[in-house]
């Protein structure tokens, strides 16, 4: 197949013979640290010689233009942008073609903007937060004296129909050739998504943005039009010969309807004529929708085809070959071991035919590869992500299996499980990360388990763990308020006498709370199990008839041990509510942050998730997993760096899927408002109404020199301030955990919403810093590494309700009143857990002083007092703040 | 009218006029180090340091402006070359950065004010921006490519400290001259965007670029095109080529210029190629000669000279354009220009 390396134009020139004048740019994607691992690698290493050496490979290649990308959070990206484009300039191989600068971040862009000599393309700017940043920006570009790219992208999102892509840019360009900007410096850029992706939806992705392109052009004369080609044929991955062919055919329709450029590795496009003209016809086919009438086939019939396209791989090839070649059960006890499920349906299907019954080959081969895992599991040989990968391939197995068990008639016996339990995420709690995991893990031992899912209340767990007949009940929850909510199911328990053991787990919860609230209330064994590698030891043990006793009794005394020492050490000495405020921090009114430039509440209704993603702190998503160990050293850990590795490398991978396939949308919103301090409430002045803030107090004595600290504190007592608020979250992902189930895949469930979790927190810092930096304005200079944000060197705190600057998750409402009523599309369930489930929302106090604590125990004088300036009952006030009344 | 519009509107009928070099006639009187110094009490030798001269000298300077006013210029540039923050380092005279500058345009706006007394002619002062002896885009350091002098915020700053100071004084224009680092250039436009904007006004900017071999290339290594290209934003009211060689050498370069450029061309050669004790030796009448073979090819609406050049230059210059028709400035299609050191035009 002959490839060019350089696309000249009469390869995409046939369709319209007024091309022959056109040209082609393509833009180099090699020196991006988002698009290119070893571009990566080289400059987190700081080889910057090896570095400039891949921008004249590309140059030499053809790529007419440099794109240009920083954007990692371990970089402090305006240094390496700069240091790069410093370097680049001395070297005039290099420095003949333009640039362009690539970044989400401003502040980037303006520091690459001074350092070069020629005209460059700025990457990019949209309309995201509205008109006014949009135009300053633009301004500014113009300022410099460089070309723009502008992405399809405004308040509402980021457009994927014909339609909107047609209405941002046309909307784009009336506003900047009014402000004067010249036209010919635009290049819109319309979002290039990914076709063949089994979603209905995405089917006119590519026809969408090729006909986008022509109405563009025609509406917006001298503009330019430009795209990223990778996201096209994402579904391919791993399939070189049919992505080239994807590329170069979407090419050959869409340059002559306009495009003018894309990012592309010019050395990876093959000539129209020279495809296989099967192969060829199937991408038409997908690429300009064509068989819509056959019910969208087109697909399928590509998928089918690519197979055979698809590139060798010598070394997987041989890998493979070897394992494929042994006896059928080991090669599933492999499979299972290696958490591989490419051929595990035709495995177990080979071990049906060869067993007496179907059931034999779950009882033998696949149990066996089971046991083996748990035994690798058990002795730390393997660590959790793998378990849950091993997970999926035995559930694919048996999903295939069970139809043929049914048919035999066996079900009657039911399967000999180790033990059933019912788990249930408790009511008003949505968050079951953990609870997946443990379920996953017990399944992986032998039990069986009964998932309620999240928000079941009391009534549900009983009835179900009565119906199943369960051997134990398992209780999640991740918001304080879920801890009152256990207490309730046990003593719900107790009410019916029940006697099976209860099992008490999830991010709030500890074996100090389950000893002094929910023990006391059930006399059946209640369990703290710390985190899903317990879980097996403790529901094997409490179906053991030997280990069972032993195991409740010592659980017993140890919880009996706890409430006597708590008793006995008796606790902190708390300051009276009047002494506290006395001993308040002190206001120093030199650290008062300005007034913000746009006060107001500003709605984002899509936010780029390639930001979000360079931001991403990834060290909580490895505990989530239960790998212990600080990103990046943790990729490099003796122990558990191969499986670190592995986690990395598929949530890189489904990261990719999502930005390709655009599966989630994430939202914001965002309020700055005036208010005054009345004591330890602060007055909010929202809209026309003022809204009361009561925020606890520190009352534990403190020695000398050291406040009883109160939010509030923060707030200048003597004149105006501001304070602000914001919620953000991640939407969208239903659709593809709905298929995850439907396809057993535990693994991809839960990663997505570990990533989901991981994008809203990243979210949360990203947009804190913007509030600083533009939308309150107070620190428009400063400027970090991701490393210095997760640590929180900035000025200014974001704390949110429910943690322990703010224990109170019922101010929420009002929060979220203030911010519009659903802000960034959020609502909330009766305990006030936030949905869609990966969502964050606080308060922002920018004085120079604000800083995070923990308000712990309070006394009862505070309770009355802060029940009063709640406007709430004594007893409401009580539930809410149980925590912190222990 | 403005002064911008004014000087569209007379370079709309014949070939403007820029005065000469300071350079070439303050070496001709010889001055000694206490003549440059005068009482400014300045610590380091102050020989050489042309600029100061607008405030220990002002009746030379005067003098200077005064002899190319009555040779023809119709645009008068301050003595200011050198009169940065940068540059003025070297004579430790960076404190009088501002004072020098508004002594420089008050001179010359009252010499302007005074010949347009006497002959009715309208004057325009140009205050001229030198490049700085500090390169944005190059490394001094040839072991280190990566390593810059300066950066760009602080030679905008620099800018914006000069053009102030040269505003107040009375200039009309802001002339970014010599330009042989593309990005000090830029650097400069971005600082008259700045003090325009804190004055409150458009600070019309002229554009000069210098080329430093024969293949056309600034040091930055910009052709003339990729120079257009990557300054057009600026929207000067010129752009053109000084001090490189003489006319001789820099027609083609003008030429190609003239061609591309959608606004005023103004060219201001040297008088010829130096001499091996770097003089220059080309009489009046052959840069006039040169002169008009550009006027004869319309590649040109303002010219005046630079290095080498006196007032006898001048008017031999201003002689010969009187009968010749300016350059019609041309409407080329609107197209993207971007540039490397090489320009890039895209399709329309």
């Amino acid at each position: 197949m002959a490839t060019t390396a350089n696309i000249e134009p009469n390869d995409f020139a046939e369709p319209s013979p007024a091309l022959s004048s056109a040209t082609f740019v393509n833009i180099g994607e090699r020196t991006n640290v988002t698009g290119s691992a070893k571009f990566k690698k080289l400059i987190m290493a700081g080889d910057y010689a090896a570095a400039v050496e891949v921008a004249r490979q590309q140059v030499e290649n053809g790529a007419q233009v440099i794109d240009v990308n920083m954007d990692e959070g371990l970089l402090d990206a305006e240094e390496a942008m700069t240091t790069f484009l410093k370097l680049i300039a001395a070297e005039p191989d290099i420095a003949r073609v333009p640039i362009m600068i690539d970044s989400s971040k401003w502040s980037v862009i303006e520091a690459g903007l001074k350092c070069v000599s020629g005209k460059p393309i700025v990457n990019s700017i949209s309309m995201k937060e509205g008109e006014q940043e949009f135009l300053r920006l633009a301004r500014k570009v113009r300022d410099y004296g460089a070309a723009v790219v502008v992405m399809a992208f405004d308040e509402t999102g980021q457009a994927d129909t014909k339609a909107r892509k047609v209405e941002i840019c046309e909307r784009a360009y009336k506003l900047l050739v009014a402000e004067g900007f010249p036209p010919e410096d635009i290049i819109f850029d319309p979002n290039i998504f990914a076709v063949a992706t089994g979603i209905d939806e995405h089917r006119r992705y590519a026809l969408d943005f090729i006909e986008a392109c022509r109405e563009i052009k025609a509406r917006c004369p001298h503009v330019h039009l430009s795209g990223g080609l990778s996201n096209l044929s994402f579904s391919f991955r791993g399939n070189e010969p049919v992505r080239r062919a994807m590329h170069s055919i979407f090419l050959y329709h869409a340059i002559p309807a306009g495009l003018d450029m894309a990012i592309v590795n010019a050395g990876q496009l093959d000539v129209y004529d020279a495809i296989d003209p099967e192969l060829r016809e199937a991408c038409e086919d997908v690429i300009l929708d064509r068989r819509p009438k056959a019910g969208g086939d087109a697909t399928e019939r590509l998928v089918t085809l690519a197979e055979k396209f698809h590139g060798s791989d010598p070394a997987r090839e041989k890998e493979e070959a070897e394992w494929r070649g042994w006896p059928v059960a080991k090669r599933l006890e492999h499979a299972l071991v290696k958490g591989i499920d490419s051929h595990v349906v035709e495995d177990a299907e080979e071990a049906r035919l060869i067993a007496a019954r179907p059931i034999e080959v779950i009882e033998g081969p696949l149990m066996d590869g089971m046991n083996v895992v748990g035994d690798l599991f058990g002795s730390g040989k393997m660590f959790l992500p793998q378990v849950v990968k091993s997970a999926r391939v035995m559930k694919k197995a048996v999903a295939h299996l069970i139809p043929f068990i049914e048919a035999e008639k066996e079900l009657n016996g039911s399967t000999q499980g180790k033990g059933r339990i019912v788990m249930a995420t408790v009511k008003g709690d949505v968050h079951d990360i953990g609870k997946n995991i443990v379920g996953v893990v017990l399944q992986c031992n032998g039990f069986e388990v009964v998932d309620l899912g999240v928000m079941v209340p009391w009534q549900d767990i009983l009835k179900a763990a009565n119906d199943n007949k369960a051997d134990m009940i398992g209780l999640s929850g991740l918001i304080t308020p879920s801890l009152d909510e256990m207490v309730t199911v046990a003593t719900e328990m107790q009410r019916e006498n029940l006697t099976l053991p209860l099992l008490i787990g999830g991010a709030t919860t500890s074996k100090v709370h389950t000893a002094l609230r929910i023990e006391p209330a059930y006399e059946g064994p209640v369990i703290h199990v710390l985190d899903a590698s317990r879980a097996v030891g403790v529901a094997s043990s409490l179906v053991s008839d030997t280990q069972r006793v032993p195991l409740v009794e010592r659980t017993r005394q140890d919880y009996e041990d706890i409430r006597t020492a708590r008793a006995r050490a008796g606790q902190n000495v708390l300051s009276g509510l009047a002494e506290a405020r006395a001993n308040g921090f002190v206001f120093d009114p030199e650290g008062k942050a300005r007034p913000p430039e746009r006060p107001g509440v500003h709605n984002f209704g899509e936010w780029p998730l390639r930001e979000l993603r360079a931001q991403i702190d990834w060290t909580p998503f490895f505990r989530a997993w239960e790998l212990a160990g600080n990103y990046p050293a943790i990729l490099d850990d003796p122990v558990v760096g191969e499986s670190a590795r592995s986690l990395f490398r598929d949530a890189e991978a489904m990261l990719d899927r999502m930005i390709a396939e655009h599966w989630v949308v994430p939202k914001g919103t965002v309020g700055l408002w005036r208010c005054r301090r009345e004591g330890d409430d602060v007055l909010v002045l929202a809209g026309n109404d003022w809204t009361r803030l009561p925020f606890l107090r520190q009352q534990v004595k403190k020695r000398e020199g050291r406040a009883n600290m109160c939010l509030a504190d923060f707030i200048d007592p003597d004149g105006e301030d501001w304070i602000g608020g914001f919620a953000v979250a991640i939407h969208g992902l239903d659709p593809h955990l709905a298929q995850f189930k439907a396809e057993n895949d535990d693994y991809s469930d839960i990663l997505l919403k570990a990533l989901a979790d991981r994008l809203a927190e990243s979210f949360a810092e990203v947009l804190h810093a913007h509030v600083r930096d533009s939308i309150w304005g107070y620190a428009p200079d400063e400027h970090f590494t991701n490393e210095q944000l997760i640590r929180e060197k900035y000025t200014g705190i974001r704390p949110a309700p429910g943690y322990p600057a703010c224990p109170d998750h019922s101010l929420k409402p009002a929060l979220f009143r203030m911010l519009g009523g659903e802000p960034a599309g959020v609502t909330l369930t009766d305990n006030f857990a936030m949905l869609p489930t990966s969502a964050v929302s606080g308060f922002y106090f920018a004085h120079r002083d604000s800083q995070y604590f923990g308000v712990a125990r309070i006394g009862r004088d505070q309770l009355e007092d802060y029940a009063q300036r709640r406007g709430v009952s004594v007893e409401e006030a009580e539930r809410w703040l149980r925590p912190n009344l222990d | 009218m403005t002064a911008a519009e004014q000087l569209r509107a007379e370079a709309a009928r014949r070939i403007l006029v820029k005065d000469g070099a300071y350079g070439t006639e303050i070496q001709r009187r010889r001055l000694n180090e206490s003549e440059y110094r005068g009482t400014l009490g300045l610590d380091r030798d102050q020989k050489g340091n042309n600029d100061l001269l607008n405030l220990t000298r002002p009746e030379t300077v005067r003098e200077i402006a005064r002899s190319f006013a009555d040779a023809g210029a119709d645009i008068l540039a301050t003595n200011s070359f050198n009169a940065n923050r940068i540059s003025q380092a070297d004579y430790g005279a960076e404190s009088l950065v501002a004072d020098i500058n508004r002594a420089a345009a008050r001179i010359i706006r009252e010499v302007a004010e005074e010949a347009e007394a006497r002959d009715g002619r309208r004057r325009w002062v140009a205050g001229a921006l030198g490049p700085t002896n500090k390169t944005l885009s190059l490394s001094p350091n040839v072991n280190d490519p990566g390593y810059r002098e300066v950066d760009f915020d602080t030679v905008s700053d620099v800018y914006v400290e000069q053009i102030e100071a040269l505003v107040e004084g009375g200039a009309d224009f802001v002339l970014i001259e010599t330009v042989f680092d593309t990005l000090n250039a830029k650097a400069a436009v971005h600082a008259a965007h700045r003090a325009g904007a804190s004055l409150g006004r458009d600070l019309p900017i002229m554009l000069s670029m210098t080329i430093t071999d024969l293949s056309g290339r600034n040091l930055s290594g910009h052709s003339i095109e990729a120079f257009w290209a990557s300054v057009r934003h600026a929207r000067p009211l010129t752009v053109g080529l000084n001090c490189s060689f003489g006319a001789a050498q820099l027609r083609a370069h003008v030429a190609a210029l003239s061609g591309i450029a959608d606004t005023l061309v103004m060219a201001y050669p040297n008088a010829g190629l130096p001499n091996d004790l770097g003089e220059y030796d080309e009489v009046a009448e052959t840069t006039a000669a040169q002169v008009r073979s550009w006027a004869e090819q319309g590649i040109v609406n303002i010219v005046g000279g630079c290095c080498g050049t006196t007032p006898e230059h001048i008017r031999a210059i201003a002689e010969v354009l009187k009968n010749h028709a300016p350059r019609t400035i041309p409407t080329p299609e609107r197209r993207t220009m971007l540039a490397g050191i090489e320009p890039m035009i895209l399709a329309a």
